[in-house]
């Protein structure tokens, strides 16, 4: 299972990792529109993103949430109503919105883009074994 | 599927009205003829003066009906109508509970107005199609569907060809017939009735949705006042609405980022705090059957008592281990609160598809208390049984298990006997017969059954007439008003629900006020203005929900965890976030602010345009709010037996020396007290509401509400009399 494995540890804060997700799905540099946030959590650094768990498949009314071959939750836009149940019931809040880009909500699909980005390796892409 | 093609009779093709800020702007009508096949089709605009006055949903739906009846229409005249309509909330999927619609129609049972609310898809739908309401008028020649394509922009009358109209089979028929493919089921709502609405005025309307994850059809109800009864009459077998693309936005509303952010900060909460506040998720709004019990609350063989030892085997526990865990309950996109649980692979033990497994939807708490509890029956497997028949012939299971509650009290009271009922020993508790006459008044089956679907108020004159029953004891007991049987809570021992139930417009329905714990529990309504002031503002703020297209449901079923110490007493029970989350949601629709004060306004002008119906319709004065003896105390000696003490002490708080009196004289002193009381309470509520003794609107009442219309100013002015007015 590809899934974005975090080293808080070794994050600097650069920003770099936001500043390429947000241009590569929505064409802008922002880290409101990224899907991964760094934040400063009691002094401490926090990585935001999505950990591919799946809590947020059985909460979709539309069966719009889906894990991939390799693993990854992808968000179907054809099936998706917009509602958002997968925005409040995220167990990490890893699960984000912006209604004035697009009505549904977007989430990490472990891409490696702000991985190889990332200058001090706080953010990797691995291939997790699948639970037996 | 079983359904062979159906016949097109009539078709119209439409260009689509577009949504903008929560309206399209356009309603649809469609005529039925007078059993003539002279179908109608007409688009009508909505004015801005139907915005302003009657906002959508229950407000359209009763101006819409006003335009259509006269003073003499009855319910079962081409002229009445079902009038369908959400509202500019309606659609929208970000905020749960934002997928109602009510269904406006002349009741068979209250032979006045009638208003009933149901979730499923329909409206939805039918405003994404471009309608901001559904007109249904006339009577069709011959059993037919009606389907409103709104992918293609068509309106086509079909006759029907399906073998029977109970809900369930129709539902699922007509899923498939106008689906593609299983995928495209989903898109697909139908409003069905069933067998019982033939015979019985209790028959409501099933409105579906389809389950993705159970690939099944799942029903809500707008169950109460007869609208199944009317829509059977009209030869509509089922109303269908199809609507394959829709994408969140489809309101077009002014700001969609406030409404995203109330959403997902509302569905956190619900993620949070749904486990140990009300549990809806895992057992909907059965989980009240305990609580009720607590305080005396929960119906008992017909209202009699209050609580029951056999409890534990129809509370929380018992029916969270039937329902089925896990699955997304929602009956519109976004309602995280997903209390429509469902009993999967039931195997029903009688009736017509005795042996088959089914889903079930529910049972609620009015099922849970009306089917079990009130009928003397605490079998959590019986009450799921005649919860999915009362479904699918299309029977509303309050006033069904009201209305066959107080058969028991008459049967073992001896008012009526078992050559009547026709070898049915109805006693408290007796499943098998109980079962049986439910089949019975689904399918008039005899004159007894078909009494009985008549609801209580017809019911009790027939036993009189026919079966020599007393007329005066059998008023004492039945728990109905203005011809509508009284949902599941006891009263008796709230004033203020006294109100709440026997008060109202359409009936002891309690959509417009639950005062108890307020009022009974908590004390903060000590005086007769102070409940006069929630009897005017509680009904004002939840008939809110009625026009915008939302259930109260996530309002105040879930809460922010500091509420109750953040704000206190009323301020607390108005859940001061959540409005404000709705205030903030109309403007980002709309684009109109609304503030606390214009959304009890709104309200205001509906209730009142509501009541001056009822009047127009021969109703509506204080001659129709008149509540039975059994709503505001003991009526036989065992009520009392069973909390002596605590009657006592009610008799001492009058100043009465009860020393020496027996149980009967301590009763009927109570009832004494207590009727002066309820006419006490009658005047504060008029004279608050801005009516006159006789509760009807005063003119200066309808003109500060800007529902002045000339045609309500002469009715008024027909029936308001000097003597009548409150002094200033």
């Amino acid at each position: 299972m590809k899934v974005m494995q975090v080293n808080a540890e070794k994050c600097v804060q650069c920003g770099e990792c936001m500043a390429a997700c947000s241009k590569a799905y929505f064409k802008e540099e922002s880290p409101a529109l990224s899907r991964v946030k760094v934040e400063t959590k009691a002094g401490l650094v926090n990585i935001n993103i999505c950990s591919q768990c799946g809590a947020c498949i059985g909460v979709c009314p539309t069966g719009a949430l889906l894990r991939d071959a390799s693993g990854v939750v992808q968000i179907r836009k054809d099936k998706c109503t917009a509602c958002l149940m997968c925005v409040g019931f995220c167990p990490s809040a890893s699960m984000f919105f912006d209604g004035t880009k697009q009505a549904e909500p977007f989430k990490c699909i472990a891409c490696g883009i702000c991985a190889r980005k990332c200058p001090t390796g706080a953010l990797q892409l691995i291939n997790m074994p699948e639970a037996k | 599927m079983e359904m062979k093609p159906m016949k097109l009779l009539a078709e119209w093709s439409y260009e689509p009205a577009k949504i903008h800020r929560g309206y399209s702007r356009e309603t649809l009508y469609i005529g039925l003829g007078n059993k003539d096949g002279n179908y109608r089709f007409e688009k009508r605009p909505v004015s801005d003066d139907m915005i302003e006055k009657f906002t959508g949903g229950r407000g359209f739906g009763l101006w819409l009906l006003w335009n259509a009846v006269n003073e003499t229409t009855k319910w079962n005249d081409p002229e009445n109508e079902i009038v369908i309509s959400g509202g500019p909330f309606c659609g929208i999927t970000q905020y749960p509970g934002a997928g109602k619609c009510y269904s406006v129609f002349l009741s068979p049972a209250t032979k006045q107005t009638y208003n009933s609310n149901a979730g499923g898809y329909f409206a939805p739908f039918l405003k994404f199609s471009g309608f901001d309401a559904l007109e249904l008028q006339g009577k069709a020649d011959r059993p037919v569907v009606v389907f409103i394509d709104g992918d293609n922009y068509k309106v086509q009358i079909f006759e029907s060809t399906l073998k029977e109209i109970n809900s369930y089979y129709s539902s699922e028929e007509l899923h498939e017939y106008f689906a593609k493919d299983e995928e495209d089921k989903r898109t697909i709502s139908v409003v069905s009735t069933g067998v019982g609405a033939k015979t019985s005025y209790w028959a409501g309307m099933n409105f579906s949705f389809y389950d993705v994850r159970r690939k099944a059809v799942r029903l809500k109800q707008a169950g109460r006042g007869g609208g199944g009864t009317v829509l059977h009459d009209k030869g509509v077998v089922a109303l269908v609405v199809k609507r394959t693309h829709f994408t969140g936005l489809e309101n077009d509303p002014a700001d969609i980022t406030v409404i995203q952010k109330a959403g997902a900060s509302l569905h956190k909460r619900i993620h949070d705090y749904d486990d140990v506040q009300c549990k809806m998720r895992t057992v909907g709004t059965a989980h009240l059957t305990e609580v009720m019990n607590d305080y005396h609350l929960l119906p008992v063989n017909n209202y009699k008592f209050g609580q029951h030892p056999d409890i534990d085997k129809i509370n929380t526990e018992s029916y969270t281990k039937l329902f089925t865990q896990g699955m997304a309950d929602g009956c519109w996109y976004g309602c995280s609160l997903a209390c429509a649980k469902a009993v999967d692979h039931f195997k029903l033990k009688t009736g017509p598809w005795k042996g088959r497994e089914v889903i079930v939807d529910g049972p609620e708490y009015e099922t849970a208390a009306g089917l079990g509890s009130n009928l003397g029956i605490f079998d959590p497997l019986w009450t799921i049984e005649a919860n999915f028949y009362a479904d699918h012939y299309g029977l509303d299971t309050i006033s069904l298990g009201t209305g066959i509650a107080w058969v028991c009290e008459c049967y073992e009271l001896g008012l009526i006997n078992k050559e009547q009922t026709h070898g049915l020993e109805l006693t408290f508790g007796n499943k098998d017969d109980i079962m049986e006459l439910i089949h019975r008044i689904a399918h008039g089956a005899d004159e007894f059954a078909v009494a009985c679907g008549k609801g209580i108020e017809f019911a009790r004159g027939y036993f009189a007439e026919h079966y020599g029953a007393d007329l005066k004891t059998m008023e004492k007991i039945g728990m109905v008003g203005q011809g509508l049987e009284a949902s599941e809570y006891r009263c008796q021992e709230s004033i203020a629900q006294w109100g709440g139930y026997f008060l109202t417009l359409k009936g002891p329905q309690h959509d417009e006020a639950w005062l108890i714990f307020m009022d009974m529990v908590n004390k903060q309504l000590p005086t007769f203005e102070d409940k006069a002031e929630a009897l005017f503002f509680f009904p004002c703020f939840r008939l809110w929900f009625s026009l915008q297209g939302l259930c109260k449901l996530p309002w105040n079923d879930i809460e922010p965890a500091d509420n109750s110490i953040k704000y206190k007493g009323l301020e607390a029970a108005r859940v001061p976030e959540h409005l404000k989350n709705y205030l903030d949601i109309y403007e980002a629709i709309t684009g109109k602010p609304l503030s606390r004060e214009g959304m009890i306004l709104q309200s205001e002008k509906v209730y009142n345009f509501e009541r001056i119906f009822n009047l127009r319709m021969g109703k509506g004065t204080s001659e129709f709010h008149q509540a039975p003896d059994r709503g505001l105390g003991p009526v036989w000696e065992d009520e009392w037996n069973a909390r002596p003490e605590y009657f006592d002490e009610k008799l001492r708080e009058f100043g009465e020396n009860i020393e020496g009196l027996s149980v009967k004289e301590k009763i009927d002193l109570l009832q004494k007290h207590r009727r002066d009381q309820w006419e006490q309470l009658k005047l504060a509520v008029y004279k608050r509401r801005g009516w006159n003794k006789k509760g009807i609107p005063t003119l200066e009442t309808v003109r500060r509400l800007g529902i002045d219309y000339p045609e309500v100013v002469e009715l008024l002015n027909r029936h308001l009399r000097p003597e009548d007015e409150f002094e200033k």
